[in-house]
């Protein structure tokens, strides 16, 4: 209680205008999105607060994603927790075990009598935040998928056809090997987010099993399949392409970042939502292709999955129906039509409404920037099936830390392909085990 | 004589030892505490379910090859930090300590490091050498080495030895220069005079007297490069690649912050309290002994 009490004192010195004078509504809004992106959410939250009179929506910066869960979890058990918080795709399975701590999009519309309609969402984005049944659990924000960006001017180089990105792995390789022969960049080719995007991906599309019961979504008592055959096969794949200096290993998560747009690689696996930063920074002329397929895995790829966040709304003891409604009202005003498709064309995440995807179809957006569609439809095809809906492992951030681990030490040779995938297995479990045993006690 | 103030009641002396005290509970034994309850239950990250395991998760960790690894790990580290940042410190000091022009000037500048923040040092180290941006990584690809420590785990702990001990060389540094200043300079002249050369001299004279502070300083130095290293490791490698740089604090952070098991956390944090605890008991023993003769 005395915890409590210190920090609730606290809290109190922060916040002194509080309440003060007009009955407004106030609720915070605690996101991770920084620098181009931040000034974005600022500019939504300022735009809902003169469309109205009676919310107002203060959106704080908290940080990297793993920091904004982090820091979201320890103001909740404090009884400090903010109206809205934005949580990355790979919190979704803590998020949803987090019971009296947050309120669920379909509670909170049954609360507020503020409708939210699943069906206005894309598939891929809807099917990533909701329950089995369908309701939403949270509210789609900033979705991306990964896309291949490559370097043209480097292409041409290399005698490479610059209008045709390689299609499959085997053109990757021959192109990366061109472009190697030609010293048309330092690097043939790099990759960021190398877990979510060389095997999380690569399920998804090859439609293959990563985890059980549909990679988590009908069961805590999940487990990794990622050491079965197509699996090696990529691991061996990027293991020889190191070898041979056609593909260098930058780092984990964003770590590699900066390797295409500075022209270090020709080749650069990327969110599609790094284009703001190429646009902005590379000093050559380039373009997004599709994700690199293997048709002897399986020839007809399907719907590459989302990354990004969703906005989920906190509860606190003393949180009042008035707050909850003014939350609803915020959701609302973010997942319309216009906004939707201001954000998608000002950021480069996929807009995640059919409405905002339409918006900007209309408005002639995909004609005037080429090319921003193709995250889009990389998303859409083909028909979702239980491997390619998204993953609902619990403690996915430490999964993919474990992923990582294994795949550096077979990088410097320690391990072979197998092996490597073998211990994310063994260990991967364990994790797996850990979360259900303290979900389900 | 006793140099002994006597209070006339309880209350006034104890108003004396309370701020102390309020310190001591609020800030070491409140979060001590609910670490050692912590590290006996599993919960889930809101705290919503919490069950009480007993020792489940100490045997849990040292069952873990990973946890022992990194264990040995950290021992490694701590004395390669510890006898880099020494022993270089003390060479320093050797010399500074002599008559030269700009002592003053010069011993400044190798305090200075000292008041660098642990994360600012990192970015430096970072900024000269990151494998693609960094200047000495530019010279060693210039003379055949293959340098890239975010794949290669040798050159990862490589470098993060280097910077966690250079950053505690000016501290080391100020203590070996303060202790060679106390030995009596009568002592060092009748060496000389009995014909003793430089390093006989420091072999067999200086480095005996410097031996409380030299061991005063391997404690404090286990101390920093298990514990205080942690800004330094994180910014520079997050402990990767793979596992070959992540130390036990690391691995407190990173399954503890990061990965949201708390009762795992907890548990290893109390393994390193116990570990605190001993050096300390350790120094007070051997430092204490000495005080008294």
């Amino acid at each position: 209680m005395k915890r409590r009490t210190l920090l609730a004192a606290t809290a109190a010195a922060a916040l002194p205008a509080q309440g003060f004078a007009q009955a407004k509504t106030k609720i915070v809004w605690w996101h991770a999105m920084g620098g181009a992106l931040g000034d974005e959410v600022n500019r939504i939250a300022k735009e809902f607060n003169a469309s109205q009179e009676a919310v107002e929506v203060e959106a704080v910066f908290k940080g990297t994603y793993p920091e904004t869960l982090t820091a979201a979890i320890a103001a909740w058990r404090a009884g400090q927790a903010p109206h809205i918080v934005q949580m990355f795709e790979v919190g979704t399975g803590s998020m949803l075990a987090a019971g009296p701590a947050v309120k669920q999009v379909w509670q909170l519309s049954q609360e507020t009598g503020i409708e939210f309609d699943p069906k206005a969402y894309l598939g891929g984005v809807r099917g990533y935040y909701s329950l089995p049944d369908g309701r939403l659990a949270s509210l789609p924000f900033n979705s991306s998928t990964s896309v291949m960006w490559y370097n043209k001017d480097a292409f041409e180089k290399a005698g490479l056809d610059p209008e045709k990105p390689p299609v499959t792995w085997n053109d990757v390789i021959a192109a990366c090997r061109s472009l190697k022969a030609k010293a048309a960049t330092p690097i043939p080719m790099g990759s960021a987010w190398p877990i979510w995007i060389q095997f999380e991906q690569y399920a998804a599309m090859h439609d293959l099993v990563f985890a059980t019961k549909s990679n988590g979504f009908e069961g805590l008592d999940t487990e990794l399949k990622v050491n079965t055959p197509p699996f090696v096969k990529q691991m061996q794949r990027l293991l020889d392409m190191s070898k041979e200096g056609l593909f260098k290993y930058a780092g984990r998560d964003n770590a590699a970042d900066a390797i295409f747009p500075s022209g270090e690689a020709a080749i650069g696996f990327n969110s599609s939502a790094a284009r703001a930063a190429i646009a902005r920074d590379a000093k050559f002329r380039w373009a997004a292709a599709l994700l690199p397929i293997d048709p002897e895995v399986n020839a007809k790829p399907i719907n590459s999955i989302i990354g990004g966040a969703s906005l989920w709304t906190m509860t606190t003891p003393s949180r009042t129906p008035a707050e909850y409604k003014a939350c609803a009202q915020f959701l609302k005003f973010i997942g319309r039509a216009d906004n939707d498709a201001v954000w998608h064309q000002k950021t480069g995440y996929v807009p995640v409404t059919l409405a905002g995807y339409e918006l900007s179809k209309q408005q002639g957006y995909y004609q005037k920037v080429v090319g921003t569609d193709l995250p889009i439809i990389q998303l859409t095809r083909g028909e979702v099936t239980p491997n390619s809906r998204g993953f609902r492992l619990g403690r996915m951030a430490e999964l993919r830390n474990v992923f990582s681990e294994e795949l550096e030490k077979a990088l410097q040779g320690q391990q072979g392909a197998q092996a490597a995938l073998d211990a994310v297995v063994t260990r991967g479990n364990r994790v797996l085990r850990d979360f259900e045993k303290a979900t389900k006690g | 004589m006793e140099r002994r103030t006597i209070f006339g009641g309880w209350l006034l002396p104890a108003a004396f030892v309370l701020p102390q005290l309020l310190l001591t509970v609020f800030f070491f034994l409140w979060p001590a505490g609910e670490a050692i309850y912590g590290s006996l239950t599993r919960q889930d990250a809101f705290g919503l379910r919490t069950q009480f395991i007993g020792l489940e998760n100490f045997v849990d960790l040292f069952e873990d090859p990973l946890y022992v690894e990194s264990m040995w790990r950290t021992v490694y580290f701590c004395a390669a930090v510890s006898l880099l940042s020494m022993s270089v410190a003390l060479l320093l000091a050797v010399f500074a300590d002599r008559e030269i022009a700009g002592r003053g000037f010069y011993r400044t500048m190798l305090i200075w490091p000292y008041a660098i923040a642990p994360a600012v040092a990192a970015v430096l180290w970072i900024l000269l050498l990151h494998p693609q941006i960094g200047m000495v990584a530019h010279g060693l690809k210039a003379i055949g080495v293959v340098w890239d420590y975010k794949i290669n785990g040798g050159q990862a702990m490589l470098v993060v030895i280097l910077a966690s001990a250079w950053k505690q060389v000016s501290y080391n540094f100020i203590f070996f220069l303060a202790g060679l200043q106390s030995i009596p300079r009568s002592v060092i002249e009748a060496a000389r005079m009995d014909g003793a050369r430089g390093w006989r001299r420091f072999r067999t004279i200086i480095f005996p007297l410097l031996a409380p502070t030299t061991f005063f300083l391997l404690v404090v130095n286990l101390v920093y490069s298990a514990f205080d290293t942690f800004g330094t490791i994180q910014a520079l490698t997050h402990g990767g690649p793979g596992k070959s740089t992540e130390t036990l604090v690391v691995k407190v952070y990173r399954d503890g912050v990061v990965n949201l098991d708390l009762g795992g956390s907890s548990a290893q944090s109390v393994v390193l309290m116990v570990g605190i605890v001993v050096l300390t008991v350790v120094q007070f023993r051997f430092l204490g002994k000495r005080d008294k003769t």
